[in-house]
């Protein structure tokens, strides 16, 4: 009888210690869950679909994309960060996990997540109407200085990524960021749009999101916010060139799982997405739609995270975007 | 010349046709499932599309959207489930169609007038594209904001239960839509704390709770379950229709042309092309007192409009690769990824692909005929199952559609939530309609009136000073003060005789 409990009792204790080892070693034996926390048929869904097709391919089971939306990204990274850690869950995170903790929206940021590998940065570029007089950065940081309050900016929500990456450009260059009134816009699209229209004066965004627009001949671009010009136009300066500031801004996505995911599945997921990242088919889909190709693995992907979310937290509170 | 025959012969061709076909049956399916939407069929189909030659994929992508908006109607008119905003503007009236014994009449007009909508929406699309996207790029936030006034205003006109209660409805509809962090501040209102809510109430478990769970709760809590009118037997949906077309040219016409200028606007679409048309239908009609008892006339304008806005939709997409809608979004991606780049120069570069795009539409909307009718045919075999059995299967369906939006549970509440509010506003005779619509424009409202006074450093004038801005205020009061000044005529009139 006690004999009898015994030999439960440490088959059971050897199942539970044993059960990792055989998982991790036979990962993945199911479907592997990718999360994206936007919208299907946006930018990031896109990666996100491209990107499942190919861990597919290396790890040999299905990898199914699911969109969970809702509160400026909030659900989405809260479904990956609250996710069992066992390597079936992983998920897209993007910039705002850094922005949303400080307005106060969830309690998660980057630190509650296993960075797998940072895969695009896209540069914050600034753009006005092809017909207006300001031809450089320059003549527009001149026209704000000159009329406080006048020119209208825009380019996602009040607190998006893009409002922040234009609050700092004014801030570096020691204009007041409040003097410029941003118009909260649903996307960069839209903003785009009212600029042409001549409904604003000014568009923080990225050269993909501008590009069909700069090619009409509708819309210019003045500077892009990064160490070297973009490749789609590789004829719009830096800001540093432009201006002298060393103010470097974008929005960018990354490959994430929850805290605390065994080293083994961690390693074996790292090198799949290293691997999809390196492939032909990846660096094709990313170059025809103007999306930059970055890459970070998990330790760099995990400074960086802490140093964006310092940035952007010191940013948010001088600007009053922070609760 | 020459780049036509090519592009004659890109799409002709064994593979780049079974690419169709088989994207026709795919956007079918997904599109008569209720809760599964043609975006979704879209954001399925670009991985796919990734392997394919850009004639096919761009073809796959065309053909499965126009497949998924028009079988999402079917679902509507048979079970009182709409697919999209869009659809619920004459989705009762189909609805009712069905309980008169006309199934096979109205499915069949919703079918025949998208087809003459999608068709006369892509010959302007081909025709007219660069003139129209750059009209469209003079639309800011103060046109907007007119434009969205306008649409709310159709809604309490065509209202079955009078203006006042669909005026209720309305109003009803905006204070949902001030739920959530989606508003000009960024601040979370009415949320509860629920990040569910954060994004505001997630629309189509709204749609589906609102429209087809209060339909189900009807029946459950009638004593006398009211017995659908037998369907005796289901003829061809295709009988009738050429009369209908030589009755309703206006309308058709009229539809068509609504809905591509609507649907040419990168912030507006579908669903305000389609309620706008309504109204003007019931308005101009001879017989608008048979509207919202199961009339197709108003189905046939408005469903002419909605498929000819998607039409329009690509009119902006092609011409500055700006999209008028969450499909478009896609397939300009898809596009870029095929090194076609939306912009005047789509037209210059390579013209024998767009020109082999453009023939996809065209064939898109013929498929639609055959495999529309063998959907339909598929579809009503619901209708022969009892009621009893068949109520709770569309429960079932709508939870499933629920949950799958944004993958919640929480949204499975939110749908029940809302068909209890349906059934108690319907039991009251208040449209529910109304809500639908007020919960989709609230945003634009809010947001169109907020971007605007930001702009204008809070100068009211602003609203009327820009030309297009100031044609649609003036058209808007006048439809406010038109029962007015009518009555005030007429009385003035009845005085002087």
């Amino acid at each position: 009888m006690i004999r009898g409990l015994l030999f439960r009792v440490v088959a059971v204790l050897m199942c539970l210690v044993c059960a990792p080892a055989v998982a991790q070693n036979d990962f993945p034996n199911r479907p592997v869950k990718l999360v994206v926390p936007w919208g299907a048929g946006g930018g990031t869904d896109a990666v996100a679909r491209m990107l499942a097709a190919l861990l597919e391919k290396d790890l040999g089971k299905p990898v199914n994309v699911v969109n969970v939306t809702g509160g400026s990204g909030v659900m989405g990274h809260q479904t990956i960060a609250t996710a069992p850690p066992d390597g079936y869950t992983i998920g897209l995170i993007t910039t705002e996990i850094v922005m949303i903790h400080h307005q106060g929206l969830t309690k998660f940021n980057g630190s509650s997540f296993t960075p797998l590998g940072l895969i695009n940065v896209d540069p914050a570029a600034v753009q006005v109407r092809a017909d207006s007089p300001y031809k450089s950065l320059n003549d527009l940081l001149a026209a704000i200085k000159a009329n406080p309050g006048k020119l209208k900016a825009s380019g996602t929500a009040r607190g998006g990524s893009w409002h922040l990456s234009l609050y700092g450009l004014l801030k570096d260059a020691r204009i007041d960021p409040t003097t410029v009134p941003w118009v909260p816009s649903v996307s960069n699209n839209a903003a785009l749009l009212d600029l042409v229209a001549g409904g604003i004066d000014i568009v923080s965004g990225s050269h993909p999101e501008a590009r069909p627009l700069i090619e009409a001949g509708k819309v210019r671009s003045l500077a892009i916010m990064d160490a070297q010009p973009s490749k789609l136009f590789p004829a719009v300066p830096t800001v540093k060139a432009a201006s002298g500031s060393g103010w470097i801004s974008g929005v960018w996505r990354g490959v994430a799982a929850p805290k605390g995911l065994p080293k083994a599945i961690e390693e074996r997921l790292a090198t799949a997405t290293r691997k999809a990242w390196d492939s032909a088919e990846f660096r094709q889909f990313m170059e025809s739609r103007g999306f930059g190709l970055n890459w970070k693995g998990p330790k760099e992907f995990a400074e960086f995270l802490a140093k964006s979310d310092t940035e952007a937290g010191a940013l948010m509170k001088a600007t009053g975007l922070a609760r | 010349m020459d780049a036509l025959t090519t592009a004659f012969g890109l799409v002709f061709d064994p593979y780049v046709l079974a690419v169709i076909l088989g994207a026709g049956l795919f956007g079918l399916f997904v599109g008569a499932i209720p809760g599964l939407t043609a975006t979704m069929a879209t954001a399925l189909l670009v991985p796919v599309t990734f392997f394919m030659p850009p004639v096919p994929a761009v073809a796959a992508i065309v053909t499965a959207t126009a497949m998924a908006i028009f079988s999402g109607d079917i679902p509507g008119a048979l079970m009182r489930i709409p697919g999209t905003p869009a659809s619920a503007a004459y989705a009762d009236e189909a609805y009712a169609m069905t309980r008169k014994g006309q199934a096979e009449l109205v499915l069949g007009a919703g079918l025949v007038f998208s087809v003459i909508g999608g068709l006369i929406g892509t010959t302007i699309l081909v025709i007219a594209a660069p003139s129209l996207a750059e009209i469209a790029l003079k639309f800011s936030s103060f046109e907007y904001f007119w434009l969205v006034l306008l649409g709310l205003t159709c809604a309490i006109f065509i209202s079955a239960g009078g203006a006042l209660r669909g005026f209720v409805s309305l109003l009803l509809g905006l204070v949902i839509a001030t739920v959530g962090m989606e508003n000009p501040a960024a601040f979370p209102r009415f949320t509860f704390d629920r990040p569910e809510l954060t994004g505001g109430v997630t629309l189509i478990p709204m749609l589906v709770g609102l429209f087809a769970v209060s339909e189900i709760f009807r029946f459950v809590v009638a004593e006398a379950p009211p017995i659908m009118v037998a369907q005796e037997r289901f003829g061809s949906i295709f009988r009738g229709q050429g009369k209908l077309i030589r009755q309703y040219p206006m309308q058709t016409l009229r539809g068509s042309l609504l809905g591509t200028a609507v649907g040419a606007l990168p912030g507006a679409g579908a669903d305000i092309a389609a309620w706008i048309s309504y109204a003007i239908s019931k308005k101009l009609s001879k017989t608008p007192e048979k509207f919202g008892t199961g009339h197709v006339e108003g189905v046939i304008e408005s469903g002419a409009a909605n498929n000819s806005a998607l039409s329009g939709a690509w009119i902006p997409a092609l011409v500055f690769g700006i999209p008028g809608d969450s499909i478009t979004a896609i397939a300009i991606g898809v596009l870029y990824l095929k090194n076609m780049n939306p912009g005047p120069t789509i037209f210059l570069e390579n013209p024998q692909n767009i020109y082999a795009v453009f023939i996809v539409f065209f064939l898109a909307q013929l498929l639609m005929l055959p495999l529309g009718w063998f959907a339909i045919k598929t579809y009503k075999q619901v209708l022969k199952v009892p009621r009893n059995v068949l109520m709770p299967l569309i429960l079932l369906f709508c939870m499933v559609g629920a949950f799958a939006i944004n993958n919640s549970v929480f949204d499975i509440g939110v749908m029940l939530a809302f068909g209890l509010l349906g059934w108690f506003l319907e039991a009251n005779r208040f449209p529910v309609a109304p809500v639908i619509l007020g919960a989709v424009l609230g945003h634009m409202l809010e947001d169109n009136f907020i971007n605007s006074m930001i702009k204008a450093d809070g100068q009211w004038g602003a609203f009327f000073d820009r030309p297009i801005a100031g044609g649609l205020a003036a058209a808007t009061f006048l439809l406010w003060t038109a029962p007015l000044l009518l009555r005030l005529w007429r009385r003035a009139r009845g005085a002087a005789a």
